[in-house]
């Protein structure tokens, strides 16, 4: 693979991760956001593998086929088992409706930029210019977090956050040790177990599926 | 090999507490286990006070006088806690709560987690400190949700949502670190503390920035600092009492070991100036959280809870000066906290089992009605309030003393306005809790000797830490200059 496919197809991997990332704030179907963050965890599978290809480097090949299954398999089929809890599966009442959310992230993706200027000058390659996607699928992340209300949303907005922190931790290092990186992915997968064991505890003993609903305790 | 059998032995007693059936005995050897801990954390602090770190399995497993230290709180304050979850799970069980089986799971978890602790003390690659720190949060979110009622899962599901989000900035930061150091030259040794240390002045400046502001927000969202506490009063007020006696006693300084051996990095690359600010930012700011929202606190585990995050905001302050003299008063600091902070918990657990509320206006006159009850938790607040001759007076004054020392007397200054507030919002409570005649035809209510025996240990060893400092200033002193330049 010459060069220019090389950063053209990362390119392309890389941009699908931000846009899967708008797709979960426009989408309110939880189905459907459940399938943008497949689809972004197979993206960031790609790039990995993109990388290992372009570096000869064996482990970050291994390491990308693992996130695909993982991340495009593994993690979203137990979100949609959080689904099945919920009779109507839709953010109803977001506390941002989705244009402003759309523009809010819009504006993350600008602050992504600013924010990582030190680490693009640091890296200066053709993975290192697109750090700042990674970043602000992040900050789309945690602004999901913020707006949404229903526990399945949470997940995904929780799910969005570490899907940015690898992207970034792929394009500037490519990849951190892998030990770390198995340690890092197994967390991910036991806190998503971990929140699915919560919400059905929740729904099947106290019928809670609105974050709203979990006002009990306040100072 | 020291390092190796630590994690081992609590680690396989989780495996035997899974194997067999709960009974009292599987307890007392959960207990055993801890205690070996305190004995192995003194044993390595011996070795590497005055001598060069050990390191095992190429640098994975690195103990120097710091995590000797860190070990010997984890130890001290986790068989506390063990100990006294004996007594509760009995209650629990013969109460209905429970069953034999949750008290199984309770003691499985409560060993991974001292495991995970653990490792994360004598990890000697950041990225594994990272592993064992994220593995602390999910083992305890079952720990904090473990009575199943609806606010102990609203508790969980906040601390973990909340820690993740946390953990996963503090995995940002490390992975900007790790940036660093391979565009510094350290190759295959990127992620090694000490290579860290060592080509701190060569990792890039504005790469660091960003990775410690990452760093301090994220560790200390687990730290319990503000703006990232609100997981903190909900969790420690939900959790079984033992659970909330190592949490708050250990796990929160866990976290802030993590960042002081970040801070050390930061520092060598950046000088102090940057992490001072994000320190002291921190530190006044969870003070303020926690002197404006204990005035009218009417719950007295949120009370407790609160009050931990007073403390992490000035140990945050302490680490902020960063002389040496600053960092041996934080981690006396962080033992004395600890010891005493685990006794109010526990004492805590106590007055919920008999009087059956964790109102402070439904407590009254506890010490003409349980004496001995009353008394400890009493001198808890004495000695967590700062008052000599616990080791938290002492702790205090040298972190106030080198803050002025080093120019931050403004800071010095606000922090005593601000535990001024606290200590007068506390007192205000405890006087309510403790204080009045006891009703008519009530009987004097004895405490079992259980409880009471090793709460009344841990407070005289907290005031034993403020009157002799000679058994640990020189391993506080190592400790110290383990992070400072």
């Amino acid at each position: 693979m010459n060069s220019a496919t090389y950063s053209s197809f990362l390119e392309i991997a890389a941009g699908l991760v931000i846009l899967c990332a708008f797709v979960t704030l426009w989408r309110r179907s939880l189905l459907a956001i459940v399938r943008a963050l497949a689809v972004q965890g197979m993206a960031l599978g790609v790039v990995a593998l993109m990388l290992g290809l372009h570096r000869h480097d064996v482990v970050l090949v291994v390491v990308g086929g693992l996130v695909v299954v993982a991340k495009g398999l593994v993690i979203p089929t137990l979100v949609k088992r959080v689904l099945a809890n919920e009779p109507r599966s839709r953010e109803t009442s977001p506390l941002v409706n989705v244009p402003a959310s759309l523009v809010g992230a819009g504006a993350l993706t600008f602050l992504a930029y600013g924010a990582t200027r030190p680490v693009v000058a640091l890296v200066a390659t053709s993975a290192g210019r697109l750090v700042p996607l990674g970043l602000a699928t992040m900050l789309i992340g945690f602004f999901s977090m913020v707006v949404r209300r229903k526990a399945a949303s949470q997940i995904v907005g929780l799910l969005l956050v570490d899907n940015g922190i690898a992207l970034v931790a792929f394009l500037a290092t490519a990849g951190v040790p892998l030990l770390v990186e198995l340690g890092a992915s197994l967390d991910v997968l036991l806190v998503v177990v971990v929140l699915r064991v919560l919400a059905v505890q929740l729904w099947s003993k106290f019928a809670v599926l609105d974050l709203d609903q979990l006002q009990g305790l306040h100072d | 090999m020291l390092a190796l059998v630590l994690l081992l032995v609590p680690a396989l007693t989780g495996c035997v507490a899974a194997a067999v059936p709960w009974r009292r005995w599987v307890g007392w050897l959960c207990t055993a286990s801890l205690g070996f801990v305190l004995v192995t954390g003194v044993v390595l602090a011996v070795e590497v006070v005055h001598r060069p770190a050990l390191s095992e399995f190429s640098g994975v497993l690195r103990v120097d006088a710091l995590s000797a230290f860190m070990v010997i709180v984890i130890g001290a304050i986790g068989l506390l806690a063990v100990c006294q979850s004996v007594r509760y799970l009995e209650h629990e069980i013969s109460s209905g709560h429970s069953s034999a089986r949750r008290a199984t799971l309770y003691a499985v978890l409560v060993q991974g987690f001292i495991t995970a602790m653990l490792l994360a003390v004598v990890a000697g690659n950041v990225g594994v400190m990272w592993v064992a720190v994220e593995a602390t949060t999910i083992i305890t979110t079952f720990l904090v949700g473990f009575r199943r009622t609806r606010g102990a899962l609203e508790a969980s599901w906040k601390y973990v949502i909340i820690c993740s989000v946390g953990i996963a900035l503090a995995f940002l930061g490390t992975v900007l670190v790790y940036l660093a150091a391979l565009h510094a030259g350290q190759g295959d040794a990127s992620l090694q503390w000490t290579s860290l240390m060592s080509a701190a002045h060569h990792l890039d400046p504005g790469v660091m920035r960003l990775a410690l502001a990452l760093l301090v927000l994220g560790y200390g969202t687990k730290v319990g600092l503000a703006p990232m506490h609100s997981w903190l009063p909900d969790a420690h007020s939900q959790a079984p009492a033992p659970v909330s006696a190592l949490m708050s006693g250990v796990l929160l300084t866990v976290a802030f070991y993590v960042l002081l051996r970040f801070k050390a990095i930061a520092d060598g690359a950046l000088g102090v100036g940057f992490s001072r600010t994000l320190f002291v930012t921190a530190g006044l700011l969870s003070l303020v959280v926690a002197a404006s929202l204990l005035l009218s606190q009417r719950d007295y585990k949120r009370m407790l809870a609160y009050h931990s995050v007073e403390h992490m905001g000035l140990i945050a302050l302490g680490a902020a000066a960063g002389t040496s003299l600053a960092i041996a008063a934080v981690l006396l600091h962080v033992l004395g906290h600890g010891l005493a902070k685990a006794v109010l918990f526990l004492a805590s657990g106590e007055i919920l089992l008999v009087e059956g509320t964790t109102e402070i206006d439904q407590v009254r006159a506890l010490l003409a009605r349980r004496p001995a009850l009353g008394g400890v938790f009493a001198f808890g607040l004495v000695a967590l309030l700062g008052l000599p001759p616990f080791s938290l007076f002492i702790s205090e004054l040298n972190m106030l003393r080198a803050e002025v020392h080093v120019g931050l007397g403004w800071v010095a200054a606000i922090s005593l306005v601000l535990m001024a507030v606290i200590f007068g919002s506390v007192m205000s409570h405890g006087r309510h809790m403790l204080f009045g005649a006891r009703p008519e035809g009530e009987t004097v209510q004895k405490s079992p000797s259980i409880v009471t025996i090793p709460l009344i240990g841990a407070l005289v060893g907290c005031g034993a830490l403020g009157v002799l400092a000679w058994p640990l200033n020189s391993l506080l002193h190592a400790a110290a200059m383990v992070v400072v330049q």
